[in-house]
């Protein structure tokens, strides 16, 4: 059984009150970080931490707080980034609204470090009765002296506020979401200048994801070397595996990073093994972004090694036989799952939320969207499946923000290790669109 | 029943213009333009459902915004609706993890019951807009249903899906605003 770092607490009655979550030991981190450090001390415990960006790109942290420009006299911020929306991720949600205390002192100790006196929480407008979880919590924050003016003693001021967005998946990209913050439509920026710099209303910034902001009070408490001790290599601390598709129990669970995929997969304390007693085809490990994988590629890399739940496990092999640990958005997929179906599903999705500022990305996507959708409905040529793989390497590093990478990588991975049922749907449609029908031959590996 | 239509010169009642004022404050005086979206939800929240060309003017008379920042806005996100709806919006996600535990044959489901199309008008009755919307975000207690605040989850049985419209249907209709109390869907709720 592993160590529970954000989540020991979670299923405590009344956690989302002030009173018992301090009960629990909750804001000791700004205690500490307000009474005992300075704000570079902070940074660099983070630093040691290891810890690595948990929205998917996974950017040292500490890293990226030290970017940050620190021109006199000019108002900086820390946005933490809620707009929780990559196809399989469903961590967020759970933390914030079973555990807000836990993310509003992530976000006091680290405003503090970052010397940051207003703070915004940006949460996907879909998820207003969380926003209303946090707001009822940062009152709560605010009336025990831990937000607003002079904090705890300490000299130091916070403002916390909680905005919400409209709808918009593009608004998880950083920019797209600063200008989303600023009341415009969520097109990402040009960078440089990068948000470090210049970020909302053109001052520095940092956009960190929940589940990063919520590590910082357990990193401030236990300290950075301690935190590196957890994990394997330079995969850091605890993660937050949203688990969902085709698992016996689905659900969201705190690893110590280092657990095989195959124990994630197939133990009880985890997902329980496949439903209804059938076998594992394939697994989407980081979100819907990232490349999709056979079983034998999941569970094993290309050299026999288990693979292991870990950035650099994930990802060895690069993208021929590999993924990426992405936000750990862990989708499985049974043996009847048609691979072309669910490649046209995550393509539509990606040109339905591309925000059309690119071109390569506005067309691409729609390119991809339509062939797909020809050779799963039964209408496809042959020469399609390289089509497809050809509009993706278009669409790739042609774009401003990183969607159109996101929309490609999936595509270009299901035609790597699935081309046989990609071919298999041109050769036979009509057995291919035959309600229920299952590919019979067997994937690519390398 | 005809879907309900926004007043020709709309006003947000004073609850709204309470709540709006507070937004105000967090952001700066420069700034204003930030409070669009959580003004917009208001607005649609108070306005039946939807965001008329004259519900956008009032939002940007409200903020001191010229009248196209609104439009430009409220195209973009895909959660204001630009025209009538009916009583309950459902809002089924599509998206990879929930087709893959049975949204596709949710929403066949949902229009054969309720007799609306996805896309199309509301329901005969006004009772129900059915929409597909991409991942709401809650992939591990698929498939979902969103209807204003309100998760629905684990919508696949027939069973689920009859107890989410007799609760909506029993419903007294009024306007909700974006702040008030819905309940947790069920993955939420402590055990």
């Amino acid at each position: 059984m592993g160590r529970k770092l954000l989540t020991e607490h979670i299923n405590v009655e009344g956690i989302d009150t002030f009173e018992v979550y301090r009960k629990h030991g909750g804001y000791r981190s700004v205690e500490k970080a307000l009474k005992t450090m300075t704000p570079d001390e902070v940074v660099e415990e983070v630093k040691k931490s290891g810890l690595r960006g948990r929205g998917g790109a996974g950017f040292p942290t500490g890293m990226k707080w030290s970017f940050l420009a620190k021109p006199e006299g000019v108002p900086r911020y820390l946005v933490c980034n809620a707009d929780e929306s990559e196809p399989g991720t469903f961590k967020d949600r759970q933390l914030m609204s079973k555990l807000p205390h836990l993310l509003i002192e992530g976000m006091i100790t680290s405003s503090y470090a970052l010397g940051a006196n207003t703070s915004y929480i940006y949460i996907r407008g879909e998820l207003l009765y969380v926003l209303r979880i946090l707001e009822k919590a940062i009152a709560e924050a605010y009336a025990n002296g831990f937000l607003g003016k002079n904090i705890l003693g300490s000299g130091y001021d916070l403002d916390l506020h909680v905005h919400p967005g409209g709808g918009a998946y593009i608004c998880g990209e950083e920019t797209a979401l600063l200008e989303s913050l600023e009341g415009k439509r969520g097109n990402p920026r040009n960078k440089p200048p990068f948000p470090a710099v210049q970020g909302l209303y053109a001052r520095p910034t940092v956009v960190n994801n929940v589940e990063s902001i919520a590590a910082i009070p357990v990193i401030v408490n236990m300290t950075g070397d301690e935190y590196a001790k957890i994990g394997v290599g330079r995969s850091t601390g605890t993660k937050l595996i949203s688990a969902c598709g085709h698992l016996n129990k689905p659900g969201i669970y705190e690893i110590e990073l280092g657990v095989p995929v195959e124990e994630f997969i197939y133990s009880d304390e985890y997902c329980g093994g496949i439903w209804k007693g059938r076998e594992l085809k394939a697994v989407v490990a980081g979100g819907s972004s990232v490349p999709i994988l056979p079983k034998e590629l999941i569970l094993k890399t290309a050299a026999g090694e288990n693979r292991l739940m870990t950035y650099e496990s994930l990802s060895d092999g690069g993208f021929i036989t590999g993924t990426m640990l992405g936000s750990g958005g862990f989708i499985a997929m049974d043996e009847t799952t048609c691979i072309v179906r669910n490649t046209w599903n995550f393509s539509r999705f990606y040109h339905h939320e591309s925000c059309g500022q690119c071109s390569p990305c506005r067309e691409g996507t729609g390119w991809l969207e339509k062939v797909l959708h020809r050779l799963e409905y039964g209408h496809g040529h042959m020469e399609d499946i390289d089509l497809l793989v050809s509009v993706a390497k278009q669409i790739e590093g042609n774009t401003i923000c990183p969607l159109g990478e996101a929309a490609a990588w999936p595509v270009a991975a299901a035609v790597r290790h699935f081309r046989d049922e990609f071919e298999w749907h041109v050769k036979h449609p009509q057995e291919a669109t035959r309600p229920g029908a299952v590919y019979p031959g067997k994937a690519v590996l390398a | 029943m005809e879907p309900t239509t926004a007043p020709t010169k709309p006003q947000f009642s004073p609850a709204a213009q309470v709540e709006i004022k507070r937004l105000l404050t967090h952001y700066p005086d420069d700034r204003k333009k930030s409070a669009l979206l959580p003004v917009l939800h208001i607005a649609q929240a108070e306005f039946g459902g939807w965001v008329s060309p004259e519900v956008q003017d009032l939002v940007a008379a409200t903020l001191g915004l010229q009248p196209i920042e609104v439009y430009e806005v409220a195209t973009f996100y895909t959660m204001f609706n630009l025209k009538p709806v009916g009583k309950h919006v459902l809002e089924i996600c599509r998206t990879g993890p929930c087709m893959l535990r049975g949204s596709d044959e949710l929403t066949a489901h949902l229009e054969r019951i309720t007799g609306a199309k996805v896309g199309g008008p509301a329901s005969e009755d006004g009772l129900f807009t059915l929409k597909e919307v991409e991942c709401l975000a809650a992939c591990g207690f698929a498939p979902i249903v969103q209807v204003r605040e309100k998760y629905y989850e684990k919508l696949d049985t027939p069973e689920a899906v009859d107890a989410m419209l007799t609760e909506l249907r029993n419903q007294v209709h009024r306007p909700i605003l974006p702040w008030e109390e819905v309940g947790l869907p069920n993955s939420l709720k402590n055990n």
